[in-house]
């Protein structure tokens, strides 16, 4: 009681101050520590996307494909997306045109099966088969197409389909799909098809004998090769506040995901944040073509 | 890469000699690349003209024009044994697969004894192995068009699901060929194609789990040929011939006998059961230390749940088929007499009813003050608890028999015509989804997802807020059972026999586990274990991460209801008449 009198009256006596500036929070985090719930409604994503040969290679043989539609009425909103990143190799020419030819294929088919349940105004009827299914038929055919129109080259390709809060995830290959949430956690969740990861899991190396292996960057997995295969499919609920990041591993092999991280919460715009992340990347030596697709749930 | 041709050899104009013709194409953009393959190509041919051993074809010709090269080798009258498996639609016999094996391991020794240097197969797998009309092995595509892609900076893209560890580095052994072997048994054995899965994961598919009539031997020389390093395999193809000849004089003298499972099935005794005077098909509630049975003798039972003691029963017009639901010392339940009953579960007495047009066969859900439930007049109802008044009444169009799940916003729930809806708490629909035939599996929500199986044989994963499919299941044939969900396992009964495991995220399966008969009851999951009655009469306890049977329990007649685990006993009914108290 005394205290809170000499507070109120007291003399203003000088206390030992310790001087220490911490780092400030950025948007994001401030406003997740101070609960100040930010509700957007109707619920939406904002996209952006970043892309860059790189500094080491002469072609870029990456392709991006977004398409983002909303329909709101109030009483049903449908937010629909397709996000695909698809990460050619083979040389020749034969890498760009496997990754072009393959998030085309796989894009249009998505669209062309939704796209007359969420325009036609007439009826909205749901398409016959499952979301999964539609996936999985589109990737066949993105693989059939690569086999047709770039024999000998290849590709990765992951893909996410958001329906309102939940996303449809496929997945081939290196590239890779995050969660990423304001609190920090930064969430891969898509499986590496690659020998390295493969014997990461298995025990037989290291992350850290990982990054030096002979055979880092060969796939067992990938668009484009005769033997069968099927790509991994699940089904999740979109981090909502946080964001999406899909991109190649010309990202993600190239900077940390700290640092990511960081850029992603130094800017409000998408857009301006995948084209540091870009810069980001072609500062660390840009070994190899980045791609990404940021998307930012509100 | 290539075709093969069925040709005519026309040095012998007068007969038919059919020979096979393998051209290979050699189409890499760099000539660099182009002139080598043509140099190996020829060097491996030469290599190859001089074998001798019938599971070998003849070599009878080499050429090359332009950018395709050509083999012209003995044609073998038969099929592969990848073709053999999709036609068989299933695992391959064990004995057919042991006397494959042999002569595989056979050829394979042949050509690691080749002098001056040991000849590697390096490419062992179904599609290479065909059975000619003697049903004899000849091993075809001694890899002589085999590539390895690289594309720029080493970027390789891998190779099959057969190949050892050590292959991909480049190193080619003797122990490879056993690798690859050993990968193509497991293929033949389990009906799973290594390509498919992640790489060298053959030790999370165990042959026995997959297919439980493969002789143990025979699997533990399986799995000594995949072992991952190559000491720890066979020394030599010969090691591993030797291995299955042995095991084919132990499950020949075995003869056909069943490898019976250790019988647990008495083993495992009730705590207490009590005997009801007709079936109980529905399923049992527990709340407070007493046990709550519907029974098709029309009566309410409520035991001690310690012993089974009988404590009161209630008696209505109708067998009663739905689980009863305890509420705020209130039970509520639904009879084929139309009613639905509220009754004080400290007296036992009628607290007060409410009349629908049809028997009620679902069990009832309470939420947002109001008990909600389904008749087999086609209504879902919404009746106030405090009031006992209807509040609403939605017209369906066909009985309805699932349990309505209730989430913040919405019901669920499915009918006897087919129809899915989703309505919200003023009885308006959200949205509608139409199968082809029943639904009386009751649904859950979860994580935004809806799960539910339907008598068409599918069950089924959807959007909780639009509808739409997000996955789906197809079984054998179709199931009234609900499904149980535990992270991201899913489980539910099937009329094909079947307890299935499905991932929640994408349908993937997990396992499957075959009983005696229908699976129409409901499993439940706690402490990761799985329990299901099936209408062989048998609770089963599986171990929820691969179906696993734990023990079993055989009651005398079929058991349709859904138990339950309280304090970890475990409580259900059976059409014997039996209430069954169990230790978890």
């Amino acid at each position: 009681m005394v205290d809170f009198l000499k507070k109120i009256f007291g003399n203003k006596k000088k206390s030992a101050d310790i001087n220490i500036e911490t780092a400030p929070l950025t948007e994001d985090q401030l406003r997740y520590v101070t609960k100040e719930e930010l509700v957007v409604t109707p619920s939406q994503l904002l996209v952006g996307i970043g892309q860059s040969v790189g500094r080491q290679r002469e072609i870029n043989e990456d392709s991006i494909f977004y398409f983002n539609s909303v329909y709101a009425n109030s009483a049903n909103d449908v937010s629909f997306g397709v996000f695909i990143v698809a990460d050619g190799m083979g040389g020749h020419e034969f890498g760009e045109v496997a990754s072009q030819v393959a998030s085309k294929t796989l894009g249009e088919y998505i669209i062309q099966k939704f796209y007359s349940p969420l325009f036609n105004p007439n009826s909205s009827i749901p398409p016959q088969e499952s979301i999964q299914e539609i996936i999985e038929k589109g990737i066949k055919l993105a693989q059939n197409a690569v086999i047709l129109k770039a024999p000998g080259g290849g590709t990765t390709i992951t893909v996410g389909l958001i329906l309102g809060d939940q996303i449809t995830i496929g997945h081939v290959g290196d590239s890779r799909l995050y969660f990423v949430y304001p609190d920090g956690r930064f969430e891969a969740k898509t499986n590496d098809h690659t020998f390295v990861r493969r014997l990461i899991d298995l025990g037989q190396i290291t992350e850290a004998e990982a990054k030096d292996h002979p055979n880092k960057n060969v796939l067992y997995r990938a668009l484009g090769q005769s033997e069968p295969f099927r790509p991994d499919l699940t089904n999740l609920t979109i981090p909502k506040p946080g964001y999406i990041m899909l991109c190649s591993d010309g990202l993600w092999g190239v900077v940390g995901e700290d640092e990511l991280f960081r850029l992603i919460t130094s800017a409000e715009n998408p857009s301006i944040i995948c084209s540091k992340m870009v810069d980001a990347a072609n500062k660390a030596g840009g070994p190899d073509n980045i791609s990404v697709i940021l998307i930012k749930t509100i | 890469m290539g075709s093969v041709y069925r040709a005519r050899d026309l040095h012998f104009p007068n007969v038919t000699k059919l020979v096979a013709v393998k051209e290979m194409m050699n189409n890499s953009p760099d000539p660099l690349v182009r002139k080598t393959i043509i140099q190996n190509f020829e060097r491996e041919a030469n290599i190859l003209v001089t074998l001798n051993h019938i599971a070998i074809p003849q070599i009878f010709d080499f050429f090359s024009i332009d950018e395709r090269s050509y083999l012209v080798l003995e044609y073998i009258h038969g099929k592969d044994l990848e073709a053999l498996l999709v036609e068989n639609n299933g695992p391959m016999p064990e004995d057919n697969v042991l006397s494959w094996a042999i002569e595989l391991c056979d050829v394979l020794e042949y050509l690691h004894s080749h002098q001056p240097e040991p000849i590697i197969f390096r490419d062992m797998k179904p599609s290479n192995v065909m059975i000619n009309q003697q049903g004899k092995v000849v091993l075809v595509d001694f890899g002589i068009a085999k590539n390895f892609r690289t594309g720029q900076k080493g970027t390789m893209i891998g190779t099959e699901g057969y190949s050892p560890p050590e292959q991909y580095r480049g190193e080619a052994t003797p122990a490879a060929d056993v690798y690859a072997l050993g990968a193509t048994l497991h293929h033949l054995l389990t009906n799973r194609d290594p390509r498919i899965e992640a790489p060298f994961s053959f030790s999370e598919r165990k042959i026995r789990l997959l297919n439980p009539r493969v002789s143990l031997e025979l699997e533990l020389c399986i799995d000594t040929a995949l072992q991952y390093n190559p000491e720890d395999r066979f020394k030599t193809i010969a090691d591993m011939k030797a291995a299955l000849l042995s095991t084919a004089k132990k499950t020949g003298a075995l003869s056909r006998m069943p490898l019976t499972r250790n019988n647990e099935i008495q083993s495992v005794k009730p705590l207490w059961t009590f005997k009801c005077e007709d079936e109980i098909r529905g399923s049992v509630t527990h709340e407070n230390g007493k046990i709550f049975s519907g029974c098709y003798d029309n009566n309410l039972y409520v035991l001690d749940a310690a012993d089974g003691s009988f404590l009161w029963k209630f008696a209505t017009f109708g067998g009663i088929v739905g689980k009863p639901v305890i509420f705020e010392n209130n039970v509520f339940l639904g009879s084929e007499d139309k009613k639905l009953y509220c009754l004080s579960t400290r007296t036992g007495k009628e607290s007060w009813t409410f009349q629908a047009d049809a028997p009620i066969r679902s069990t009832v859900k309470i939420a947002e003050g109001h008990v909600f439930f389904g008749s087999d007049d086609g209504f879902l109802y919404a009746v106030n608890i405090l009031s006992n008044r209807l509040t609403w009444r939605i017209d369906s169009g066909a009985a309805i028999r699932t349990t309505p799940f209730i989430t913040k916003d919405n019901i669920y729930f499915g009918n006897e015509y087919g129809d899915f809806f989703c309505l919200d708490f003023s009885g308006h629909v959200k949205w509608r989804f139409k199968t082809k035939k029943a639904i009386t599996s009751s649904p859950i929500v979860e994580n935004g997802i809806v799960f539910f199986a339907s008598v068409d044989s599918n069950f089924y994963a959807l959007d909780a807020k639009s509808g739409w499919v997000v996955w789906r299941f197809r079984m054998e044939k179709g199931s009234v059972s609900s499904p149980a969900k535990s992270d991201n396992y899913v489980v539910f009964g099937s009329a094909d026999n079947h307890i299935y495991c499905l991932d929640a995220g994408n349908g993937k399966e997990f396992w499957r586990y075959k009983t005696d008969h229908q699976v129409s009851g409901s499993p439940i999951i706690h402490n990761n274990f799985v329990y299901c009655g099936s209408a062989d009469g048998t609770l089963y306890c599986l171990e929820l991460k691969n179906g696993h049977e734990r023990w079993k329990f055989k009651t005398n007649d079929v058991i349709t209801g859904t138990p339950t685990i309280a304090n970890e006993i475990l409580y259900f009914g059976s059409s014997d008449h039996l209430i069954y108290a169990l230790y978890a």
